[in-house]
């Protein structure tokens, strides 16, 4: 915009931003809220880090389980069976669903440092 | 088994039920508390209640009936159980929080903006809802049948009424609480329990054969047959038979029966000695939830081992009840921590239920030719301690089963409840959310007393299977694929959802009894689940300009933690820092 130079300067005051950097400062965070393309780009990554992470979760699981009931038709004591589906699988989940839940909120607070540039 | 104890045992649940609601009610004040609980409850009381209300029936006493009628096979249930909640925590338990659906047609709608999609997801959650009822109120009528004289509609008017009180008069914020409360109340009743009938077996020899296959009468052993069922021998076998079998009348008179199969009629009693295996019972008919699509299982063992898998571990996502929970998360990161402790909570249940059914097969064969299967946890208490503190364990475990019956009857109606005021009844309000409780009730009741003897492993495994195919498609594909329409939503569900509805009612009507397209039928999830996924996919790729055009914010708001949302918060309170939240915080 066209400076008037005639016009008078004044004092404009305002309380004080929160944050501490300077103005222009390029910030993410505004891509995503006003949902650019480049905002866009930003949520897409999010979600793959995160498919990935369930995803890893999920083959981990269907490795797991997957071969079991092949397992325990080859073997034909039952003992195993018993041992395995009545008392040996329930720690692993629980393991694997702690595991997956570390990683999906370190994905989060990586995203949430990337773009709000802390 | 004496009633004396149980009676009182069951009262003291529905009371202390009634009051642990009314305690909740006292401090259910706002309409948000009524439907979601304020959306504040913290990870821990959230799991015990999603714990409470998920182990149901067919958990508490279905696993060990039949453990005990088809061995260490049917352990798959409970693992099944457990791994669905983990399928739910890797792709769907945080985005469905953050999405601020209540319900699964909420998702739909949210997520699609179509009221079609929304009103098809609304039929199948109802569908769903009562399907997984109908054997809540069955088991209820046979647990205070085996404890009691009382008719089998009793137990399940009786659950149908506390429910309908208590959700109700308090809405979410007292179920929460309640279902708590049945949470830690059921594992006390089979841990407390199992503990005396293990030190029992120990002091018994610990007799390692309750593991062997197949099982074995351990002493002699007078089985009084109550419905005509047909044996099943893999061997000769001698019997002393007073009654009808093959047709000829017996008198006391010892016979040796040929391997193959042999009908008795009812009132036979057979004398079995011990070492005995025990035979395996045919039953057209059905009656109990142990009787599952036996057949099915042996003709296809490993198909049908696979499809109970994938319909369990991919169908808890879309069990109606477990959805209105998460609402009730703070957030989509509290939603997740809750998810964890469930599975642990759920993990440390279910290492008991196969107690019962292994020392079932040694200690109380007779059950899976009686077709009682289903009473092994609360009769075994009696048969192995007997005396007043087999009566009192005895009553403990049946006051559990009543926990069992009240909160997942609870959660279900609940969720049933929830759609029919949004989409079914005409205008919103808590009045109307009341007329929609006894709604959502009634139908399964009178179902329960029409249909009567409907085997009720099959309709929780239909659901399951429902489910499967039809909502996680709808839940996996929505939350993480941007081109989903809302054609491809719905002609996906209907196909896969409707499949396999299709396929279990074929196999209950008794179509095709036997070969390999019968198990097909009756295990539709290793098909219909990819059926559901395929079609969706498909539908969805060739309408490409029906893509909703708010999709990408959508999708950010699902997956963006809610720090980043800001402005756009949606819980109505603000978000409360949980205690015990930071505990993991600091492991960092």
């Amino acid at each position: 915009m066209p400076q008037d130079p005639t016009e008078r300067r004044v004092v404009v005051t305002a309380p004080p931003r929160r944050t501490t950097r300077a103005y222009g400062y390029y910030r993410p965070r505004t891509e995503i809220d006003e949902q650019t393309t480049l905002g866009h780009t930003y949520v897409r990554s999010l979600m793959r880090s995160q498919l990935r992470a369930a995803l890893t979760g999920f083959a981990v699981l269907a490795l797991l389980v997957g071969p079991l009931p092949l397992v325990f038709a080859a073997a034909a004591d039952g003992r195993l069976e018993w041992a395995v589906l009545g008392f040996g699988l329930y720690a692993p989940l629980v393991l694997l669903a702690r595991w997956y839940v570390r990683r999906a909120e370190r994905n989060e607070r990586d995203f949430v440092r990337l773009v709000e540039d802390r | 088994m004496n009633s004396g104890y149980a009676v009182p045992a069951v009262a003291l649940v529905v009371v202390a039920t009634v009051l642990v609601g009314a305690f909740g009610l006292r401090i259910s004040r706002t309409t948000s508390d009524f439907y979601v609980a304020s959306r504040t409850v913290g990870p821990r009381l959230n799991a015990a209640a999603i714990s409470g209300e998920y182990l149901s029936a067919a958990s508490f006493l279905g696993i060990a009936g039949l453990v005990l009628v088809q061995g260490p096979d049917m352990l798959w249930y409970p693992v099944g159980y457990t791994a669905g909640y983990l399928v739910l925590l890797l792709f769907v338990a945080a985005p469905l929080r953050r999405s601020g659906a209540y319900t699964l047609p909420d998702f739909a709608e949210a997520r699609l903006a179509s009221q079609a999609v929304r009103r098809l997801a609304g039929a199948f959650v109802v569908g769903v809802g009562w399907l997984y009822l109908l054997p809540q109120l069955q088991g209820a009528g046979l647990t205070l049948a085996v404890l009691t004289a009382a008719p089998d509609w009793l137990g399940g008017v009786i659950v149908a009424v506390v429910v309908v009180a208590t959700v109700a008069a308090g809405g979410m914020r007292s179920i929460t609480f309640v279902q708590a409360f049945q949470y830690w109340l059921k594992l006390t009743a089979l841990l407390v329990p199992a503990l005396f009938l293990v030190l029992a077996w120990q002091d018994d020899g610990a007799d390692r054969r309750v593991f062997d296959e197949p099982a074995a009468f351990r002493e002699q052993r007078v089985v009084r047959v109550d419905d005509t069922l047909d044996l099943r021998l893999e061997r000769p076998l001698s019997v002393t038979a007073t009654g009808t079998v093959d047709g000829r009348r017996y008198e006391n008179e010892s016979l040796d029966l040929p391997a193959g199969t042999h009908r008795v009629d009812r009132g036979t009693e057979l004398t079995f000695t011990a070492g005995d295996p025990v035979p395996v019972a045919d039953r057209g008919t059905g009656g109990g939830m142990s009787d599952s699509l036996a057949a099915g299982r042996e003709q296809r063992p490993l198909y049908a081992t696979y499809g109970l898998i994938l319909a369990t571990f991919l169908g808890t996502m879309g069990l109606p009840h477990v959805v209105v929970r998460f609402y009730t998360s703070p957030n989509g990161v509290a939603a997740r921590r809750t998810t964890v402790v469930v599975l642990a909570l759920a993990g440390a249940f279910y290492l008991l239920p196969p107690v019962y059914g292994a020392l079932g097969r040694s200690y109380a064969p007779e059950l899976a030719l009686t077709g009682d299967a289903d009473a092994a946890v609360l009769l075994l208490p009696d048969r192995m301690i007997g005396g007043l503190g087999g009566d009192l364990l005895g009553a403990l475990v049946a006051g559990g089963a009543f926990a069992a019956f009240l909160s997942t009857a609870s959660g279900l109606t609940m969720a049933v409840a929830g759609v029919l005021t949004q989409d079914v009844l005409p205008s919103r309000g808590v009045r109307h959310f009341r007329l929609g409780t006894v709604l959502a009730m009634a139908v399964p009741l009178a179902a329960s007393a029409l249909v009567g003897g409907l085997p009720v492993a099959d309709a929780v495994g239909l659901a399951f299977a429902v489910s499967a195919s039809s909502f996680c498609p709808l839940l996996v594909l929505g939350i993480w694929w941007r081109r989903l329409t809302p054609p491809g939503a719905a002609a996906g569900m209907l196909v896969g959802g409707g499949s396999a509805l299709c396929a279990v009612a074929a196999t209950m009507a008794g179509y095709p009894a036997h070969g390999s397209l019968h198990a097909l039928l009756a295990w539709p999830a290793l098909w219909s689940v990819p059926l559901g996924f395929l079609t969706m996919v498909l539908v969805s790729l060739a309408t490409p300009g029906r893509v909703p055009p708010g999709t990408p914010a959508i999708l950010a708001r699902f997956h963006l933690p809610e720090e980043l949302v800001g402005g756009k918060a949606r819980g109505a309170v603000p978000d409360v820092p949980e205690e015990g939240e930071d505990t993991w915080a600091r492991e960092r």
